[in-house]
């Protein structure tokens, strides 16, 4: 089961698929009795199956928890799933959703959104900080698509230098508009800038669906491919790989999970790192498993450091993003000092 | 004719950028034979690899596989007769050796690439053939250069090829591992399929290859057998050095022998 070996065959992948599928709910479940308030799992397994249970539990479950849970789950996965893609697109391991200044766009759109004050009528399915926040990004993803768009395949050094590049002025952008936002407002955009899960109901993971299922499709369909790009571009080719079409395919499937993780939840660092990168270590680089395990497994790490952050300074909720750079820093060099070790 | 394989028929290309050009090469490559391009720095055997590999399309003129030309191939049904090497790929992530050999199983699977009872077979026999087999759960990148050669040879063997076009498979080889990557090309040539390498070592291309094609600025300076093409006065002209050619008092091919200016030998 662990490290590389042999070949992939049907049997583990849908062993390993609904092995980590299984650890996604139960880590779900589990999530939804932690916290402030510790719910006894039995009672909470009651009231999602529609059982008897208090209506104090009720409330807290299916009002408070629930949807942010389910938002967790499904932004965790998001942002691991980009980040392995992204980790193949540009063979580096070091890759994130954030690396290619897509989420930079979606800050800089929900900075204007806050700092302006703009609110959409309340019946519109997106949220107006949403709204700009996939704009934002949406503007990044095409300029970078135009910038490196060639007759025949990519070149990820080229790639890599357009998105950093304008993840960087989209950064100096939100400086500005921090610079000459008023200070009741900035503390509301900083809020935001932390990435975090408190939110919402079920509009936020409602919104995210749309986007995020058609793109993870896509994405696994690519992840047979994605195994020829690691031995280059041109080794590709000759496999009859269209080197082309994965590499756009991957980079809009890519973006799009970033776009719509971030315009929820803002830019929550180094899930799309850590994740990817220890499923690869456990179970070998085949991305039609590493995609699969890494929705499952990011999905529920989050749920879980979300939890951890909200009930580890009760009364008060630290923002998920605070945790996860707190310990993807520390993991990030660790990473890095291995690899130079290898090398 | 014995059944060409693989034709360049009068093919000219030139890059969008740069003066560089291929004219209108002309060449034949026969199933079970080796065939070495050989010539200077920029004299054009990558680019001509490249179109006969299809990468490149001809401006003028038609690369042809057994009859059909390459443009009228779909890339998958390319890469079932044509397996192209570049040189130095790049090895990211720990890839298993055997599931490198199995990416070249590429073009025959579905999109989501599971392996058939057939494809595992292939993949073993192409494994066992280039004796990577010993290694086949080690991971990729840790392997030496030669190791390295040898499994990747095997993955583009398992797309059972009807021909091998290989970027000078042996750059970055020492001696012995040179002439092992060289010998197992030479044995898979015998099974039918046609080898073609690009290289720089014209002593190796002489010991090794069935028939030579020099290059120079872009055209055919010559073709035929090593004896044939390893002319010392065409050599010193199309690579402006004063080369010599001598037997082997081994293999008995002939030997290319650089001297540099005069004086500046040791002996």
């Amino acid at each position: 089961m662990i490290g590389p070996s042999g070949y992939l065959t049907t049997r583990r992948f849908w062993t390993l698929t609904a092995l980590a599928c299984a650890l996604w709910l139960v880590v779900g479940a589990l999530c939804l009795s932690w916290g402030q308030v510790r719910l006894p799992t039995r009672e909470v397994l009651a009231v999602l199956s529609g059982g008897r249970a208090s209506e104090l539990t009720a409330n807290i479950v299916l009002m408070q928890r629930l949807p942010r849970v389910l938002l967790g789950l499904l932004a965790g996965g998001g942002l691991a799933v980009a980040g392995a893609v992204f980790q193949a697109m540009l063979r580096n391991p070091l890759a994130t959703p954030h690396t290619l200044g897509v989420s930079a766009g979606g800050s800089l759109g929900a900075v204007l959104a806050i700092s302006l004050g703009w609110s959409a009528p309340g019946h519109w399915p997106v949220g107006t900080v949403q709204l700009f926040a996939l704009g934002g990004a949406l503007v990044n993803i095409s300029i970078i698509y135009l910038l490196a768009r060639r007759k025949d395949m990519l070149s990820p050094l080229k790639l890599l230098l357009a998105g950093v590049t304008l993840g960087l002025i989209s950064s100096a952008m939100i400086m500005f508009v921090r610079f000459i936002s008023d200070p009741q407002k900035l503390v509301m955009v900083d809020r935001w800038l932390m990435g975090g899960l408190e939110v919402q109901g079920y509009r936020s993971v409602a919104s995210v669906l749309p986007l995020l299922v058609p793109a993870l499709a896509l994405l696994v369909m690519q992840a047979n491919a994605m195994n020829q790009l690691s031995l280059g571009e041109e080794m590709a080719v000759g496999r009859g790989v269209n080197v082309r079409a994965v590499q756009m395919e991957s980079f809009l499937g890519g973006s799009i999970l970033t776009a719509a993780v971030v315009s929820v939840a803002g830019p929550i660092g180094f899930v799309g790192l850590i994740v990817p990168h220890v499923l690869r270590t456990l179970f070998g680089p085949d991305h039609r498993v590493l995609l699969v395990l890494s929705f499952f497994g990011g999905g529920a790490f989050l749920a879980a450091a979300d939890t951890v952050a909200r009930s580890a300074f009760a009364p008060s909720e630290l923002p998920v993003g605070v945790l996860t750079a707190m310990m993807g820093g520390p993991f990030f060099l660790l990473l890095l000092v291995t690899q130079m070790r290898r090398q | 004719m014995t059944g060409e394989l693989l034709s360049v028929l009068d093919c000219s290309f030139r890059y969008r950028e740069g003066d560089f050009r291929l004219c209108k090469v002309r060449l034949d490559v026969r199933p079970g034979e080796v065939l070495g391009i050989i010539g200077p720095n920029g004299s054009g055997k990558s680019t001509l690899l490249r179109l006969m590999s299809g990468f490149l399309e001809p401006h003028e003129g038609e690369v042809v596989l057994a009859g059909r030309p390459l443009r009228s191939l779909s890339r998958r049904m390319l890469a079932r007769e044509i397996a192209f090497l570049p040189q130095e790929p790049e090895t990211a992530f720990g890839f298993s050796v055997r599931e490198v050999v199995a990416m070249g199983r590429y073009p025959y699977l579905a999109a989501f690439g599971f392996l058939r009872e057939h494809d595992v077979e292939v993949i073993e026999r192409s494994m066992h053939e280039t004796e990577t087999d010993r290694f086949g759960a080690r991971a990729f990148p840790t392997l030496s250069g030669g190791e390295k050669q040898r499994v990747l040879i095997a993955s583009i063997l398992a797309q059972e090829p009807s021909a091998m076009l290989l970027d000078e498979p042996t750059a970055a080889l020492d001696i012995h591992h040179r002439s092992e990557v060289l010998g197992l090309l030479r044995a898979l040539a015998g099974k039918e399929i046609a080898v073609v390498i690009v290289t720089h070592d014209l002593n190796a291309a002489s010991q090794f290859c069935d028939r030579l094609i020099l290059l120079s600025e872009g055209g055919v300076a010559r073709a035929g057998g090593p004896a044939e093409v390893m002319d010392p006065e065409l050599l010193s002209q199309v690579y402006g050095a004063h080369v010599r050619v001598v037997q082997n008092p081994v293999t008995g091919a002939p030997m290319a022998v650089v001297l540099g200016k005069e004086g500046h030998d040791r002996a």
